[in-house]
Formats: C-alpha cells, sequence, structure tokens
C-alpha cells in the first residue's frame, strides 16, 4: 500500500465512504489495483472519476478525482 | 474494456454475464432484467396499480425510476422512522426525487410517519419493547406497507430486493436450517388472504452492485449511508462473504439463489404428479393458519398480531 497523506503532493484523490475519507494514491494505477491496494472487494465497489463509472481496466493519473463507492448502502 | 454489443468505451464489466456495457446498453440490460422478472414471475400486468416502498435508498428509487420508464402505474410509500439525522436525510432524497422524477410521470408519494402514529421513533420504540432496532423497524414496515396497499386499493406491493439481498438471506436461512422461512422466499408472493397483498420483487435478477450502477449512471441520488441501526448485522457479514466468492468464481450469487428457485418450483411440481398429495404451497398455509387479527384486522396466526402486541407493549412501556 502507498498511501500519502500530504496534501502539497499532486496524486490523484481517491474518497472513501464508511466513514468518509480522503487519501492521496500516486498514479498511474489502473482500478482493479487501486481497489487490490486498498484491500477492497470489486463485486462491492464502484469507481466513480468525476461524474462517470470506470471499468477496472481503465488506468487512473495523479490528476484524477476519484469516488470509491461501496455498494452496500441505505436500509 | 469495450460494450459487448455495440463496442464502443464501457462503464461497467458484469464477470457472471461476461459481458461489458456502455451506459445506454447497460441501461437496456437493466430494464429486460427487470422486464424478464415482472413477466417471469407474472408480478403485475400494464393496468394494475403498484405501490413501490422507498426507502431513499439506491435498491428503492432504482425500482420506482425503472417501473415508470418501462410505463406502468407506480405510486411509492416512505415510511419515516424517525431515526436523527438519517430518516431527514432519506427523506430529502425520495421527496427529491417524487418532485423531479415521478411527477413527470404522475405518480405520487405517500408518507407514514412513525412518530406520528406510533408515538414514537424507532429507537424509542425499540428500547421501550426490548427488542432489537432491526427486527421492530421490519415489523412496522411490513404492517404499514401492507395496509397501505391494501386500504388504498394497490394491486400489488413492489419492493428494490436485489440479488445480493435475497442470497444473503437464503444464506442466513441455510445456514440456520430455518425451514420455514424457505417457503416465503420467493420473487412473487401472493395476496394469499383477504388482508394480505400481493408483494413482489423485481430487481432480483439483478445485482446490488449492479443497481448501484444504475443509480449513479441515471444521476439517480440515493443515500449512500448505512442505515446507522444496521451496523453489525448479520446479513451485511454474509453480504460480504458472497461479494468475496462473487469476486473469485463470477456468477456464485445468481446460481445459488436462482438455483434454490428452480429446486423449489420443482419440489413443487413433483409433487403433485405423484400418487402422495403435493406438499401444501404457502397460499394453502396461509389460508389454514392465518385469521383477522382481533384490535385491527390484518392476518395473523394469533389473537393479536404481531404489530398490535408490539404497540401495546410500547404504550405500556411509556406510562411506566
Amino acid at each position: 500500500m502507498h498511501f500519502l497523506l500530504f496534501t502539497f503532493t499532486s496524486h490523484m484523490r481517491v474518497t472513501l465512504s464508511h466513514p468518509e475519507r480522503q487519501v492521496e494514491i500516486p498514479g498511474p494505477k489502473r482500478v482493479k489495483d487501486l481497489l487490490r491496494d486498498l484491500n477492497l472487494v470489486v463485486e462491492a465497489h464502484l469507481v466513480i472519476r468525476g461524474d462517470d463509472l470506470v471499468t477496472e481496466d481503465e488506468l487512473l493519473k495523479d490528476e484524477d478525482q476519484v469516488e470509491i463507492r461501496p455498494v452496500i448502502s441505505g436500509g | 474494456m469495450n460494450c459487448k454489443k455495440c463496442k464502443i468505451k464501457a462503464v461497467i464489466g458484469l464477470p457472471r454475464h461476461n459481458a461489458a456495457f456502455c451506459k445506454a446498453c447497460f441501461n437496456e440490460f437493466v430494464l429486460e432484467q427487470v422486464t424478464r422478472a415482472i413477466k417471469g414471475e407474472r408480478m403485475f400486468g400494464r393496468d394494475d396499480r403498484i405501490l413501490v416502498a422507498v426507502s431513499g435508498g439506491k435498491d428503492s428509487l432504482a425500482l420506482w425510476d425503472i417501473l415508470l420508464k418501462l410505463g406502468y402505474k407506480a405510486d411509492a410509500l416512505y415510511v419515516d422512522l424517525g431515526i436523527p439525522g438519517y430518516s431527514t436525510k432519506s427523506r430529502e432524497k425520495v421527496q427529491q426525487f417524487a418532485d423531479s422524477v415521478a411527477r413527470t410521470h404522475e405518480a405520487k408519494l405517500l408518507i407514514h410517519k412513525v412518530e406520528e402514529e406510533e408515538g414514537a421513533g424507532i429507537r424509542e420504540l425499540a428500547d421501550l419493547i426490548h427488542r432489537p432496532t432491526c427486527s421492530t423497524c421490519g415489523t412496522i414496515k411490513r404492517y404499514q406497507f401492507n395496509r397501505a396497499a391494501v386500504e388504498q386499493h394497490y394491486d400489488v406491493m413492489a419492493t428494490g430486493h436485489n440479488l445480493d439481498d435475497e442470497a444473503s438471506r437464503l444464506l442466513g436461512n441455510v445456514l440456520h436450517w430455518q425451514e420455514e422461512y424457505l417457503d416465503k422466499q420467493g420473487p412473487s408472493l401472493p395476496a394469499s388472504v383477504e388482508g394480505f397483498a400481493k408483494k413482489v420483487k423485481p430487481l432480483y435478477r439483478l445485482s446490488e452492485r449492479e443497481v448501484a450502477a444504475y443509480s449513479v449512471l441515471n444521476r439517480i441520488d440515493y443515500i449512500v449511508d448505512e442505515c446507522p441501526m444496521a451496523k453489525g448485522s448479520k446479513m451485511l457479514l454474509y453480504k460480504e462473504v458472497l461479494n468475496r466468492l462473487e469476486t473469485e468464481s463470477p456468477g456464485t450469487k445468481q446460481a445459488f439463489y436462482c438455483g434454490f428457485l428452480e429446486k423449489q418450483a420443482r419440489a413443487l411440481q413433483q409433487g403433485s404428479g405423484q400418487a402422495q398429495p403435493a406438499p401444501p404451497s404457502m397460499a394453502e398455509k396461509d389460508r389454514a393458519t392465518l385469521h383477522p387479527c382481533a384490535t385491527c384486522s390484518q392476518p395473523t396466526t394469533a389473537e393479536i398480531c404481531s404489530y398490535c402486541k408490539m404497540m401495546a407493549r410500547a404504550k405500556a412501556g411509556s406510562t411506566r
């Protein structure tokens, strides 16, 4: 896992939920590798870049704003 | 990854179908799956009035959206449980969807406030009657949705249960061998006795991830937080386990749940073709065991239904 939490870096910003938090992760990185590094299961998450859903083979770059959204929600 | 149908860039991969789709083709896939569920399970027809149980979550709002897009007559009921913060937020999401989408289809939103009728929010009620919050919530929701559907003459009540909900519930029932619950686990439950609405689950062919993707792609603003009362629930654990299995072996959830439905249907058919009498169907069992509650007239196996008993205990607890 390579987390960099310093705000002056220009790595991709990744928003996570439950609880909501942000981490910065160096790119470029494929979606499936990002999920694996964060120990998250593909079937339980969606990866959203900007406003768009992206597939597991998509390459994420440093300038990307990424949200990893758990699919289990509500109740 | 490119769309299996039109070959442009895909937005979602579906390993269990060995496919990937662009937004347009994914939406088509979702509508096809729901249509197949509605027709295959004879859930309702074009002229039926449907009451959708909405919570502000992705499943119920996606279901309402899909039914309206398919041209069905679908109103919705939201039960405000009075959970501090969470209920206000979820109600806003439902209201926003009703105003921006449902209204254009002339569909209406009904709201039931637990604090107004039951006298307290769900957490206080659960404390008063010494029962877990989730089971208190389940009893109230089942009761109020059924009551609204029956009293307001809807032909059928639809809930947003998806494949993951059904597979995890099946896993829980099988792990504990709760055979009596297996009978009642199906995507279409008939209005077996007077006072019970027909209940259907049109999203049962879609995984939780597929329903979430549909909501994101179609800009449905839903509540992403988990219900604070559901933290640590067994169902969430079963879902996690099934998602790990699904990631390693795509198609596991579908094979598990749809395999169960096939076996259930085959057991009923085999029973009816043999010399021995067929095992009683769920509707027959209901007709033999249910009668009107002495207090409210909704069907129950006891003299007084669990909702009325719960309300009586809550009333007694609050006056102590």
